[in-house]
């Protein structure tokens, strides 16, 4: 049965019933303890039993087209898109384990177990032979993880659970699609041979790694397009979704795997296409591929509750409840298998917890209905299955969906009551804690480093030179200073009570040494509490990438190292200014992250110098006139870096518009020319590039972010040298001061090797 | 990946290492060639440009200071026996070690050692006490925003009222080592080397 869409009713539902869920996330209990998607299938339920209570017929029906078509594609785009590609590349073996073999082994599993209790008389579903079977277990395998990866959010769950069932759940779709098409295939088939079984398996292999295959040359052919548009910006994201939708449309016209395709597209083109497209476009596509996504998903949610209400259902008690409880079975058996065979493979075996939170995270969601319901008619009980699903969605959603919070915060150690830890046991926890996590970072803690290394190399020396524009129009550089965050970030600096960059000023360090000691203050029990409720609610997190990620209807949100970066950038400067003025302090005192005896004097001054000149440029402050100071390189190595990263950015945008338009006020430059910006900007660029581009090497995903900001703040900074306007936050400092100050001439900058 | 580098590295550094670090040979072979491919200049030792390229270190708010931790006094670069050395501190403490008879000088990844490893965080100067400004530093690295300045003095007073017991009001090593003693820093403060 096809009804058309009845557009009134069916977009005033939509849009309102969404508008409800926006609702819901303002008042955040809720969606603490129950999930989204109960929310979403509530309210479905609710909207169709005022339909049936009119004896309305439902607005819309899903026909296979329409799913397969136009509801699918976003929703797989969006998982694909925001997929940590670090983290599931380490994990990629996994992944791809739990998700095929674990799907297999699931439809299969209660394929043959619901078969053979077909058998029984009692239940009266004699006629349900093995191939539909087999086809409707296919079905409820599809796993959905909205819900778990809602309660993984605030939990803290490990990288490696939340990466395997992410992955697990947008591969499985995939696998799932195909076992659907070959089993519906195959069910309407009277007879099967075994040549047939041994045809359906390569297909299945022939058909994943086909969709993969298309999908990463999708990927490719997009990220060099994006190289040439850099005239017009307006239709990059057109672009993006435009292949991406083309990967999947091609796909699923050869019959391969067209999930595969477009998810494989994504991971291959976000990276290239992240560094061609304009900051705008970027965001756009960020925007529009969240915003797609998440109606889609909503949509079939939706659908799945009025359709509970609506149709006519077929229940059948010994079937339906035998069904769930396959499903339970299977489920914790397979991750049970599947965890004892990989774990040995696995760098971070799995423990019991984490097998728990995968065996117990297995909810059904909107795959499993629609597949569900667009079965062919030719299958006898179709009626059955479709009931059958969705008690079986409605059940995992509901059931486990709100109580795998309570469950899974049960079995974590609590932490020890905190009013009874010290101040000092808590931030001198969370100091080892931070540090562990460098070292780990530091020692590139995964296995398959060795192709990863491999992997970047090739990646640079001919992958980025074909798939990534030299040099960015002017343009985005404009759509730069205006990025809203980053003034945001400027407005932090500024409006906070405390500088963000507040170690104690030089000043004032100075003077508590002649202090006396200050006398003791005492403090009461409720300061104590005061002070533990401070820490723990401000002290930075350990790195959490997966936070970042968790979200399903949020973007990834990267306040913590924006802010961690700008305060270094701001003490940098910082000491720098202060360095300028009293030059007998002692050296580690200016320096807020480095030891005494910091010899800077070595082979890297003349790179540091470099840096330092641009920071020193950079900042507002007046220095005194001094040009003793620049031929010691007092400057912190551990800035060094940050500029060095911030600019290497810069090579792709090349200000050459901005530094034109502020030429006739900029300071002077080195490099023995009479230096226009733009030529500065000439000169600079290139050899940069050829210096800094190893140190993309370890760029990737939890970096990409921190690029776009980095050089979006390098931009204001040059828009402040050339103070075309007032800057919205900083400190008024007399801007002629950069035109005046001899210290903006640069010595002569000798390009590393 | 194997065999490049271990023509690279001599048995007998391999050895070394070993003896003085207690990392197995497979875990050393593989921190080297960890350690050669950050090494962009190929020269045989790190800078800390090398380890700045690391980006998870830089948006780690103590990613500076643990950088740091690598270069002995003064110096600018850390060759590979220097950057075992450090990182030996975090190598688990087994068992085994602790059941046989003490060696003659402490274990590198002992528990003391690891709190020194923790306390030369905090302590810049050297002069072995965490005064209060060494504190409100890293107080500030490791806390957002909306924590004004006062308030972050008063965590960084009562952080030492709590732990300065001769009256200094600065945390020195030993009070830094009894204030933690409840905690399980063995296990805090180790990771498990790959193979």
């Amino acid at each position: 049965m096809e009804a058309k869409l009845a557009p009134a009713t069916g977009g005033r539902c939509c849009t309102c019933w969404r508008e409800l869920t926006a609702g819901f996330h303002v008042y955040h209990k809720i969606t603490i303890w129950v999930p989204e998607s109960c929310l979403l299938i509530s309210i479905g339920l609710i909207v169709g039993a005022i339909m049936h209570s009119v004896h309305e017929e439902p607005p819309a029906v899903l026909s296979s087209n329409v799913f397969f078509l136009y509801m699918l594609p976003p929703i797989v785009l969006d998982s694909g898109y925001f997929m940590p590609t670090r983290l599931f590349f380490e994990n990629v073996g996994t992944v791809l384990w739990f998700a095929v073999v674990g799907t297999l082994w699931n439809s299969i599993g209660i394929g043959v177990s619901l078969f053979a209790i077909c058998h029984i008389e009692a239940f009266g579903v004699q006629d349900i032979n093995l191939q539909e079977n087999l086809l409707f277990a296919a079905i409820i395998s599809a796993v959905d993880p909205v819900a778990v990866l809602n309660v993984f959010e605030d939990i803290s769950v490990n990288e490696q659970l939340y990466i395997v069932v992410f992955g697990e759940c947008l591969f499985s779709d995939a696998v799932t699609v195909v076992l659907y098409s070959m089993f519906t295939f195959v069910a309407e088939m009277e007879v099967v041979e075994p040549e047939d079984v041994f045809l359906g398996v390569a297909r299945f292999f022939v058909v994943g790694l086909g969709g993969m295959g298309f999908g990463v040359l999708f990927g490719f052919v997009a990220a060099f397009t994006t190289r040439f548009t850099s005239k017009v910006r307006e239709i990059e994201p057109l672009l993006i979704f435009m292949f991406s939708y083309l990967a999947y449309l091609v796909a699923e016209l050869f019959a391969i795997s067209s999930i595969m395709a477009i998810v494989c597209c994504a991971l291959t083109m976000k990276y290239y296409v992240e560094e061609n497209v304009s900051q705008r476009s970027s965001t756009t596509i960020r925007h529009v591929v969240k915003m797609l996504g998440s109606i889609s998903e909503t949509l079939i949610f939706f659908f799945l509750g009025v359709v509970t209400i609506t149709t006519e259902h077929e229940w059948n008690w010994g079937y339906i409840l035998f069904t769930l409880l396959f499903t339970f079975l299977w489920r914790g058996l397979g991750v049970l298998v599947l965890t004892l065979i990989i774990n040995p493979f696995r760098t971070i075996p799995f423990n019991m917890k984490d097998q728990f939170g995968l065996a117990y995270g297995g909810l059904r969601g909107a795959i499993s209905f629609a597949l569900a319901f667009t079965l062919p008619d030719s299958i006898g009980r179709k009626q059955l299955f479709i009931t059958a699903t969705i008690a079986v969605i409605l059940f995992t959603v509901f059931l486990q969906g709100i109580s795998i919070r309570p469950l899974i915060e049960l079995i974590n150690v609590r932490r020890t009551n905190r009013d009874v830890e010290t101040i000092n046991v808590e931030i001198h926890s969370r100091l080892m804690e931070h540090t562990m996590a460098g070292i780990e970072d530091l020692c590139g803690q995964w296995s398959h480093f060795y192709w990863k290394d491999k992997f970047m190399k090739f990646n640079n020396r001919i992958l980025r030179r074909i798939l990534i524009r030299d040099s960015r129009a002017e343009s985005s550089i404009v759509a730069l200073y205006k990025k809203l965050e980053l003034q945001n970030a400027m407005e932090i600096l500024d409006t906070v009570s405390g500088d963000i960059s507040a170690a104690p000023s030089l000043v004032s360090l100075q003077g508590e040494k002649k202090e006396s000691t200050t006398p003791k203050k005492t403090f009461m029990a409720e300061d104590l509490k005061n002070m533990h409720d401070l820490l723990s609610k401000n002290m930075y997190k350990i790195r959490q990438r997966t936070v970042a990620f968790t979200s399903k209807h949020a973007l990834p949100n990267d306040n913590q190292p924006r802010e961690i970066l700008i305060r270094r950038h701001a003490n940098i400067r910082r000491s720098l200014r202060h360095g300028s003025f009293q030059s007998t302090i002692p050296r580690s005192q200016k320096y807020f992250s480095l030891p005494t005896g910091q010899n800077l004097g070595s082979k890297y001054s003349s790179v540091r110098r470099r840096y330092a000149d641009d920071h020193e440029t950079m900042s507002e402050v007046a220095y005194p006139t001094r040009r003793s100071r620049f031929n010691q390189p007092k400057r912190s190595s551990s800035g060094a870096m940050m500029p060095l990263h911030m600019l290497e950015t810069l090579k792709e945008v090349p200000s050459t518009d901005v530094l034109n338009e502020s030429q006739s006020e900029s300071f002077s430059k080195d490099h023995g020319k009479p230096q226009t910006g733009s030529s500065y900007s000439d000169s600079r660029f290139p050899t940069h590039r050829r210096h800094f581009n190893p140190p993309f090497d370890n760029n990737n995903g939890s970096a990409d972010d921190l690029r776009n900001e980095d050089e979006a703040e390098e931009e204001q900074r040059r828009r402040h040298r050339g103070a075309l306007r007032p800057p919205p936050s900083w400190a008024a400092e007399p801007r002629d001061d950069a035109l005046r100050n001899p210290l903006l001439r640069r010595p002569q900058w000798n390009p590393k090797k | 990946m194997g065999s490049r580098a271990s023509t690279l590295l001599r048995e007998e550094e391999i050895e070394e290492i070993k003896k003085e670090t207690g990392f197995s040979h497979s875990q050393i072979t593989r921190l080297y060639s960890r350690f050669t491919s950050l090494d962009k200049g190929e020269n045989g030792t790190l800078s800390r440009e090398d380890f700045q390229r690391i980006p998870e270190l830089a948006i780690n708010p103590l990613g500076d200071r643990i950088i740091n931790a690598f270069f002995p006094e003064g110096e600018d670069q850390v060759n590979f026996k220097g950057f075992m050395r450090t990182l030996a501190h975090f190598r688990p403490i087994e068992d085994n070690e602790k059941n046989k008879n003490p060696p003659a000088t402490e274990p590198l990844n002992s528990r003391t050692n690891k709190l020194l490893f923790a306390f030369r965080l905090y302590d810049l100067d050297r002069d072995d006490k965490i005064s209060r400004d060494e504190l409100l530093q890293v107080l500030r690295m490791m806390v957002g925003v909306n924590i004004s300045d006062d308030q972050l003095g008063s965590i960084a007073d009562r952080t030492i009222q709590e732990a300065d017991t001769n009256g200094d009001s600065c945390i020195s090593f030993q009070e830094f080592i009894k204030v933690l003693e409840k905690v399980d820093v063995e296990q805090k403060m180790s990771i498990r080397f790959l193979h």
